[in-house]
């Protein structure tokens, strides 16, 4: 039997990954959401293609690209022991990164969640990142804690050593002393931790210390969008105060969904039923109706992003042509009250709005 | 890409949201939705939104 050890703050167990109690964390150890994940509202396992912005492999962990179909990224269930999910990234072509090119998993923190850290401040502290990873590539890879405006950032290295191998890493990352509006406090970006896939010189800087550059990666770090077929899983990603990485904060599904909820939302059919009741629509003219009224399971940290997908109608009388979401009173933090564009109403008239296939969808989305 | 789109209520172009054409989503114009920061840093680009449907 191996035995752990116990330090002046910390219990450490004889498996990788095993430290107990580090630092004065209790609760909320893990300031990243969805590190293990499991959660993924928008895509489930399907795989999803760089695009010129961000896809969502799984929630709050955009693979952000800006140059299109280099990679492709999906929820994966090869992961290692302790945990069901990860996030496999693979490259779909052997690209050489420009100066000004990025690829990067990403995270960004609400500002309301790592306030007591006092980043930007002579006080801030210091944190661990820790996570799991596995590739078919070896070598020194990189990757940055950039503040939320991105005025500042902190690159940083770790090495995978043997492929196709998952591995345990842990990156010490200094306390930022400075910039203190760079790092919002409230339901902006208070910081965001990426995880380089191939990043240009522009955006690559020396590993280790903090400096007013938006870098996302170290330099010299491994591209994996240079290697045709080059694979990368991600999982149990862990940012925690202290000096020590300890065991990967698990939390129970529920409380881990309305997390992410708060940032993105299937706020109807997300089921995927045909004909499933929305609720009472009562016609304004014979071209609108309102309502209903759909509270979110979860208030958003911003006025959402509104998308409908797929076909909706009424049980009788008027025709539904489309969804009309610029009515900004109707569009809130915590509800949205349906306004639609109708044919053949009429005024006074109440009808039943429903999905008309099983992938009518209506998302609210406040994403950093 | 973007979009102007018409508020149904007034038959204006609205003043509130813009339409981003690759998933139809509506943004509105919160300063605190990163959606619209997007678009406005698209803007500032030099680019312009598409008129809107009528």
């Amino acid at each position: 039997m191996t035995y752990g050890t116990v330090n002046a703050d910390v219990i450490t167990t004889s498996t990788a990954g095993g430290v107990l109690g580090a630092g004065n964390a209790s609760i909320m150890k893990n300031r990243i959401i969805n590190g293990a994940m499991v959660i993924s509202q928008r895509n489930g396992s399907t795989s999803v293609t760089g695009i010129n912005g961000k896809v969502y492999p799984v929630d709050r962990f955009p693979l952000y690209c800006n140059v299109a179909s280099k990679c492709t990224a999906q929820q994966s269930t090869d992961v290692p022991a302790g945990f069901t999910n990860s996030i496999l990234v693979t490259s779909t072509s052997a690209y050489t990164v420009g100066s000004g090119d990025e690829f990067v998993i990403s995270q960004d923190i609400e500002g309301y969640n790592l306030a007591d850290w006092n980043w930007g401040t002579a006080t801030a502290k210091a944190a661990t990142l820790s996570f799991w990873v596995k590739s078919s590539l070896t070598g020194t890879f990189g990757g940055s804690i950039g503040s939320g405006l991105t005025s500042y950032s902190y690159p940083y290295t770790y090495t995978i050593s043997a492929a196709n191998t998952w591995e345990y890493k842990t990156v010490a990352i200094a306390a930022p002393t400075t910039g203190s509006s760079d790092f919002s406090t409230t339901n902006g970006s208070a910081c965001v931790v990426r995880f380089g896939l191939g990043c240009g010189s522009t955006f690559s800087g020396t590993a280790g210390s903090w400096s007013a550059n938006n870098y996302f990666s170290a330099t010299g770090a491994v591209s994996l969008v240079g290697t045709n077929g080059a694979t990368f899983y991600i999982t149990g990603v862990q940012l925690e105060v202290g000096s020590s990485a300890t065991g990967y904060e698990y939390e129970n599904y529920t409380s881990l969904l309305q997390k992410c909820q708060r940032y993105y939302e299937i706020i109807v059919n997300p089921d995927g039923l045909a004909s499933s009741q929305l609720g009472q629509s009562s016609m304004t003219s014979s071209t609108s109706a309102r309502g209903p009224i759909i509270f979110y399971k979860v208030n958003k940290r911003a006025t959402p992003t509104m998308t409908a997908t797929g076909s909706f109608g009424y049980l009788s009388g008027a025709s539904f042509s489309s969804f009309d979401f610029t009515q900004t009173q109707d569009i809130q933090t915590n509800l949205v009250g349906l306004t639609a564009v109708v044919t053949g109403g009429t005024t006074g008239q109440s009808n039943t709005l429903r999905t008309g296939s099983t992938t009518s969808t209506i998302t609210a989305s406040a994403e950093l | 890409m973007y979009q102007y789109v018409i508020d149904s209520v007034t038959g204006q172009v609205s003043q509130n949201c813009i339409k981003r054409v690759a998933d139809n989503a509506y943004i509105p114009f919160a300063t605190d939705n990163s959606d619209y920061q997007a678009y406005l840093k698209w803007v500032a680009e030099g680019n312009t939104p598409l008129p809107a449907d009528e």
